[in-house]
């Protein structure tokens, strides 16, 4: 299997971290911009996807297996995480009819 | 002897205090009446006991005192000061008369105070003054002494005070304490004098190192005036002594147990035991004689023209004790220890028979008011007039024989000074027998109402009376002088104490002869007798004038009856500034700067809140945009430093 793992080792690792900080960047700006509370969830799981790319991209750079297992940990996490922020949207959308979050503003002063 | 029992002594007032202190609003009067005086009589047991045993010479090598050593209080790096007790022949006898006296006028007030709501805590504060007076006797060294010298102030504001609902009397403790306050800073300066100077602050030690020192250094003059000057505001002596007659705000137990017979004469008792120190500074021993000469006859000259009885016997408190600093200036320490005890007992038997009367006529103290009240509480005007008697000297009541020997000490050292004393003794039987005369004799001169209301005090106040009567009658027993053919066994009880300094006065005490003794006792018994005649023409006739046409005729007469205006001058000197300086401090200090400041930080904080709520919008993206930035921020933040 080194085969595969240097292989990739062609590509420098300048370009995983690159491609993985864009993706967060993007991830970050959509979860601040939009006001559908499933786009902001997508842009969520966009993150934590870059993350475990860069994990990934890490541990093959360094022959150390831990970061792919870390990465089983994030998705176990990421999926539980999911399901219960549908499920609060689902329940909002029950209560208000809408899935707007600038209408959610009653925690104020 | 055990020391548990010396220990015990002070103990059970202590308790008594607690006891009462704590429960003044369960104890019902029954119990507050059986524990009040019962724990004084319990100390005066022990007190007796100690006293037997130091008569019959003790059982150790040091028969003549005991020290019990109670526990290690302050020890530090070179200062050490153990909590111990000393008894000797001086605090032995104190004990007897603090306890044997407060005792009686315990009891007396089981009567007195029979109607009042604060019954409980009087007789709480009562016992706590006789505590913090035997502290103050029985201590081995001059911070226990403290200890007691300002609980008995504290007792004294106290007490004073006691009806407290009265805005006068609050005043006239505030001064009692204040002026107390003022000699006390003088006695804390001494203290510290005493400890550069000897090292130690025990009697024992301090007294052995005094002895090798040469008379008349400045050290030792310093340290006895600062003494004296704790004695002068503790005794009210001039020029700290207007609280004394205001102090009869109090009830007539208070009156008689601590501004007659206890506290006023710790200021004695202090100087007493300082002997050694005080005859090491020969000026200092002239200043104090001065001081209670001057005193006597000030105070004296007031008592002719006051007109409330509480009054009269104030400044005559204050007259006999400065006959009692008088006898301590002249060397003649067993006189002034002598007249301390025989003035004990007539003094409190003139409060409480005062007391007696004022409660009789309903609250009246203006003796203008008074008169011929002899008939009605014969059992009064007998012990009243046994008092008058040992007061002015007339043998063979007690009095007689302490003034006698306080004025032989005088005659040996100066003539001019016994000359002004036999004066003052005369003002004393002056005035003394006027108020007698106006009280007791002549026609009743106050309302209908009060005379149907006259009563003779039921038994429980007439037993203290007689007992303190027959105290002054046979008083003089214990030191009747040798001139006459008696032992004077009191000089030869207190000679331990007073041996070290007897061998390093100058002129010796007792060198007159026979001759001249019998001498001056005669002259001073027919100067007395004639000051009583007069008083006695004057005062008993039908209509008797009560020297209103001296006041308002003569210049002098109308000076003294203002008591020479000596409070108004206060009142301008101290007083007034001090409470303008206060309302400066107020207005300025206080409301502007101090209030400014803290209301300030108050409205700082309102305001500051009233900007930063607008953060709370609740706006969930703007939440998530906060958090965003802060986390970039901690992140930024960890890079740069």
């Amino acid at each position: 299997m080194t085969s595969i793992t240097q292989s990739i080792q062609f590509i420098p690792i300048g370009y995983y971290l690159f491609f993985c900080t864009m993706l967060f960047c993007i991830g970050v700006t959509g979860v601040l911009i939009k006001r559908n509370a499933l786009l902001i969830l997508m842009s969520v799981e966009l993150m934590i996807n870059s993350i475990n790319l860069l994990l990934a991209a890490f541990s093959t750079y360094l022959n150390d297996p831990a970061g792919q297992i870390f990465v089983f940990f994030i998705m176990v996490v990421a999926a539980a995480e999911v399901a219960i922020g549908l499920a609060i949207i689902v329940v909002i959308y029950r209560t208000t009819h809408s899935i707007d979050i600038d209408i959610l503003n009653k925690l104020k002063w | 002897m055990p020391s548990l029992l010396i220990a015990l002594i002070p103990v059970f007032p202590l308790l008594g205090f607690l006891i009462l202190g704590l429960g003044f609003n369960y104890i019902p009067k029954k119990f507050t009446s059986v524990i009040g005086p019962g724990t004084v009589l319990l100390s005066l047991t022990g007190s007796l006991i100690v006293f037997f045993h130091l008569l019959t010479g003790g059982g150790s090598d040091t028969p003549n005192r005991i020290v019990t050593n109670l526990f290690n209080w302050i020890s530090f790096n070179g200062f050490s000061v153990s909590f111990s007790f000393l008894i000797d022949p001086l605090s032995a006898l104190m004990l007897l008369i603090i306890t044997g006296v407060g005792f009686l006028i315990h009891i007396y007030s089981v009567g007195y105070m029979k109607d009042d709501p604060g019954y409980n805590r009087f007789f709480a504060f009562m016992n706590l003054f006789i505590f913090f007076m035997l502290l103050l006797v029985m201590g081995a060294g001059y911070l226990i002494l403290f200890i007691g010298w300002e609980g008995v102030g504290l007792c004294s504001y106290l007490l004073i005070g006691f009806w407290f609902k009265n805005q006068e009397f609050n005043n006239a403790a505030k001064k009692a304490f204040i002026m107390n306050r003022i000699g006390d800073l003088g006695f804390l300066l001494g203290i510290f004098l005493l400890f550069t100077t000897f090292g130690s602050l025990n009697y024992l030690d301090i007294f052995t190192r005094a002895q090798d020192m040469h008379p008349g250094t400045g050290v030792i003059t310093a340290i006895t005036l600062l003494l004296f000057a704790g004695a002068v505001g503790k005794s009210a002596q001039i020029p700290l002594y207007t609280w004394l007659p205001d102090a009869m705000a109090g009830p007539i137990p208070v009156s008689a147990l601590i501004h007659a017979a206890t506290m006023v004469t710790a200021g004695v008792y202090m100087v007493a035991r300082s002997n050694i120190l005080f005859v090491l500074a020969p000026a200092t021993l002239i200043v104090i004689a001065v001081t209670g000469l001057a005193t006597a006859l000030f105070a004296a000259s007031i008592a002719i023209f006051q007109n409330d009885i509480k009054k009269i016997l104030a400044y005559s408190t204050i007259s006999q004790l400065g006959y009692m600093f008088l006898g301590l200036g002249m060397g003649s320490f067993t006189g002034a220890i002598f007249h301390l005890t025989t003035h004990a007992f007539f003094k409190a038997l003139l409060f409480l028979a005062a007391g007696s009367v004022i409660h009789a006529i309903g609250g009246e103290q203006d003796i203008r008011k008074m008169g011929g009240l002899g008939n009605s509480l014969q059992k009064t005007r007998w012990v009243f007039l046994m008092g008058t008697i040992a007061i002015a000297g007339i043998p063979p009541f007690s009095g007689f024989f302490s003034k006698d020997e306080i004025f032989s000490s005088v005659f040996v050292h100066s003539v001019p000074f016994w000359i002004i004393a036999v004066i003052g003794a005369m003002m004393t039987a002056f005035y003394m027998f006027r108020l007698y005369f106006l009280t007791f004799s002549g026609k009743f001169r106050g309302t209908m109402e009060q005379k149907q209301h006259l009563y003779e005090s039921p038994f429980i106040m007439i037993i203290p009376m007689v007992i303190l009567a027959i105290l002054s009658i046979v008083g003089g027993v214990i030191n009747v002088p040798g001139f006459t053919g008696g032992s004077a066994w009191l000089q030869s009880f207190l000679a331990p104490v007073f041996a070290g300094s007897i061998l390093s006065l100058k002129a010796p005490v007792y060198a007159l002869d026979h001759y001249t003794e019998w001498l001056l006792a005669g002259v001073t018994i027919v100067y007395v007798g004639i000051m009583i005649l007069v008083a006695w023409s004057r005062f008993l006739k039908k209509k008797p004038e009560i020297l209103e046409d001296l006041v308002q005729n003569f210049f002098l007469p109308g000076l003294i009856s203002h008591k020479y205006y000596i409070d108004e001058f206060y009142d301008t000197l101290f007083v007034r500034p001090i409470v303008s300086l206060s309302k400066g401090f107020h207005e300025i200090i206080e409301k502007k700067i101090i209030d400014k400041l803290v209301d300030g930080i108050g409205t700082l904080v309102i305001r500051v809140g009233n900007t930063i709520r607008y953060l709370q919008s609740g706006h969930v993206g703007f939440y998530v945009f906060m958090m965003v930035a802060g986390i970039i921020a901690i992140l930024l933040f960890n890079l740069v430093i």
